[in-house]
């Protein structure tokens, strides 16, 4: 655990840089989450260690590092894969949330493309599971193909898995009162699938850090046969893999299906969970030609470094897609 | 509109320089796609060129009227005019009867005629030697007509399809009625598309699969909302491996609004029709050729493959109308200029009404 401390942000002198002055709050953290200890004034100024009151956010570097080349929304997002300066080496969860009015995957896409084009010497590959159940693979090979990226290369230097779920049915249960294990027979071997990828590639010391994506999450429901315990049991275990081997996921799944009745266990825990949660919604003012839709990033594991809360539109393109604030584009 | 969008990337196919299947009744698209026509020619120009293969394109129905029957009897007809083999599934007991009922297509004389009065209609005089002009343009929408069978036809609603259409053909009929799940109809679906396997070399045709009613309470399995969900996900995965188009209506209003959302998730491509009210001044004030118009269709969402852009229509929202009472035609909502005397719609919407208190305030 590291020890950070930085200014609250109401001061004496009313300016909120890191710098300690006479007065500041004290924060524990491991990096992800911060603990408040105290706020405000001066009770713990007498006996802190000076030394140890060096703090560099965890992510700072990696911006640095990419600087001119990310959009907004990579900026927003922050760094997918790890971030070399944190104690851990843990990934993070993305969700991304469409309509039915505008779809989210061209975000899943850009993700893709992000994780396994190639990154500065020093780190390591990276390998991509990708877990569909809505597209064939040479949908997303003609798409990746169009902004640069070519998966078959990818999958034959084993660094991109497909895994194809569009037929995947979860057997009936065998007997009710037999508890549920008989019943989660697809899901259970798709867990295995992953596990088994992850650790192969974890241990053979191929590719250290794994992204696990999931399109989308709403057809593995159907898959499931509607039981969102069973989903619900899945992707815990697949965020386990997040906490024991520090893999990214990253999911994508339709709001609006939950949005008309009480909001459903489902995608509250999947919020929960996320580290960013990316929502793509119409505009609100109608229909345009020149913008798609409008992006909602809310970053859960930033206190100050980037805003929170990101807003913006984009425009999507074969090869890209552009990102802009609104009314910044004619 | 839609292809002259997508054409303008970089990286998409040249649609031109890329060959036309010999196929009848088959197109190539952008991005390695091949359409079937959807039977309406203005619907195939509305989506870019009408349903692409491996598609699921889903109707929402207006319970009051039967609109997307119009949809769905066009369809059928354009695919067995083009020596397609058909599933048709209904609730009915007899769905074989809703073949008697399908649209004839329009002799090739009465098309001509037909774009003559088009012409004429436009009341615009073209000078003969820009005739040409005209007439590619044409071609360019409505495919090869010279020899080959058009593309797309225009279909009589009055007239019924000719006996030789339907006796010669694989037409397979299936009652959804009856049985107490999918697991029949989930079998003849794949047994269906099984005749025609997939060879993205060679293409020999397309089929096609029209499910009507799909939720209607009468079927038994009507309360088991995932099983459902989980036949379409097993359709949608069986179309998009094989050369078919499956056109599949619903009734949203009779399923929870979660599971109607899960299943326009699940459609590539989503309309809606929607009833037009006999007596509706307020529209009928609004709207020009209130009179002629039997409905709206909604364009919800148009399949993009092998694409992450998305197809931005001009418009979503289209008016049905009956050309002659016999040909279907779709056309854009034109709003009638309001003149000052009788529009009062737009004034009463709330945000002007300020205007007319400073009119009685009179300073």
């Amino acid at each position: 655990m590291e020890v950070w401390v930085r200014r609250m942000g109401v001061g004496k002198n009313g300016d909120s840089g890191l710098l300690p002055d006479d007065d500041f709050g004290l924060i524990l953290g491991d990096g992800e989450s911060g603990l408040l200890l105290a706020g405000g004034e001066s009770r713990f100024t007498g006996f802190l260690p000076w030394q140890c009151i060096v703090y560099i956010w965890s992510l700072e570097g990696t911006a640095m590092e990419n600087g001119g080349s990310w959009n907004l929304l990579d900026q927003a997002i922050g760094p997918l894969i790890e971030d070399p300066y944190a104690s851990r080496s843990g990934g993070s969860v993305v969700l991304i949330e469409d309509c039915v009015e505008t779809s989210g995957a061209f975000v899943l896409h850009h993700l893709i493309k992000r994780s396994i084009s190639p990154l500065p010497p020093h780190s390591s590959p990276v390998l991509l599971i990708l877990v569909s159940f809505a597209r064939s693979f040479s949908h997303y090979d003609r798409i990746l193909r169009k902004m640069g990226c070519n998966v078959v290369v990818q999958r034959d230097n084993k660094r991109f898995i497909f895994l194809d779920m569009r037929k995947l049915e979860c057997p009936e249960a065998m007997s009710d009162g037999d508890g549920g294990d008989t019943f989660e027979g697809g899901l259970v071997d798709l867990y295995g699938k992953i596990q088994k990828a992850v650790e192969v590639s974890i241990v053979n010391g191929g590719s250290r850090s794994v992204v696990i994506m999931i399109d989308d999450i709403s057809l593995l429901e159907v898959a499931a046969k509607g039981s969102s315990n069973h989903v619900l049991d899945f992707l815990h275990y697949c965020h386990t893999l997040k906490t024991d081997f520090g893999c990214s996921l990253a999911f994508l799944n339709h709001e609006d299906i939950y949005s008309s009745t009480e909001r459903s266990n489902l995608i509250l825990q999947m919020e929960y969970l996320a580290d960013v949660v990316i929502k793509a919604e119409p505009l609100a003012t109608g229909l345009a030609k020149d913008v798609h839709g409008q992006l909602t990033v809310m970053n859960k594991r930033n206190f100050d470094r980037w805003k929170k809360m990101s807003y913006f539109h984009f425009r999507v393109r074969e090869n890209n897609v552009e990102y802009f604030y609104p009314g910044s584009r004619t | 509109m839609a292809a002259t969008k997508t054409r303008s990337s970089s990286f998409s196919r040249n649609i031109s320089a890329a060959s036309t299947p010999q196929i009848p009744g088959l197109k190539c698209g952008p991005n390695g796609t091949i359409f079937v026509s959807s039977g309406i020619p203005d619907l195939d120009k509305i989506l870019g060129g009408g349903f692409p293969l491996g598609s699921l394109v889903m109707v929402m129905e207006d319970i009051e009227a039967p609109h997307h029957m119009l949809l769905l009897r066009n369809f059928m007809s354009q695919g067995l005019v083009h020596n397609q083999p058909l599933l048709y599934a209904s609730p009915s007991r007899e769905p074989r009867a809703f073949l008697g009922t399908l649209p004839s297509p329009v002799l090739s004389k009465d098309d001509k005629s037909r774009d003559h009065d088009l012409e004429q209609e436009k009341g615009l005089r073209i000078a003969w030697q820009y005739r040409k002009y005209l007439g590619e343009n044409q071609q360019n929408f409505e495919g090869q007509r010279d020899g080959k069978p058009d593309y797309c036809n225009d279909f009589d609603l009055r007239k019924p399809l000719e006996r030789h259409f339907l006796s010669n053909q694989r037409i397979d009929c299936f009652s959804l009625e009856g049985s107490p799940n999918l697991d029949p109809f989930r079998e003849r679906c794949s047994t269906f598309l099984a005749q025609l396997p997939r060879y993205d070399g060679n293409l020999t045709s397309a089929c096609r699969i029209a499910i009507q009613s799909f939720y209607a309470p009468q079927c038994e399995y009507s309360n088991t909302e995932w099983e459902m969900l989980s036949f379409v996900r097993s359709l949608k995965s069986m179309v998009q491996s094989s050369n078919a188009v499956a056109v599949l209506t619903f009734p949203p209003s009779l399923v929870s609004s979660s599971f109607s959302k899960r299943l326009q998730h699940l459609a590539d491509t989503l309309l809606s029709v929607k009833a037009i009210p006999d007596e509706d001044k307020e529209l009928a004030n609004l709207l020009t050729g209130y009179n002629d118009m039997v409905g709206l269709l909604n364009v919800h969402k148009v399949a993009h493959f092998n694409t992450q852009v998305p197809v931005i229509l001009e418009a979503t929202t289209f008016s049905i109308k009956l050309k002659k009472r016999r040909s279907l035609v779709l056309e854009c909502l034109n709003q009638a200029p309001i003149d000052g005397s009788s529009g009062t719609s737009y004034a009463t919407t709330g945000s002007c009404s300020g205007s007319s208190k400073t009119g009685t305030l009179d300073f």
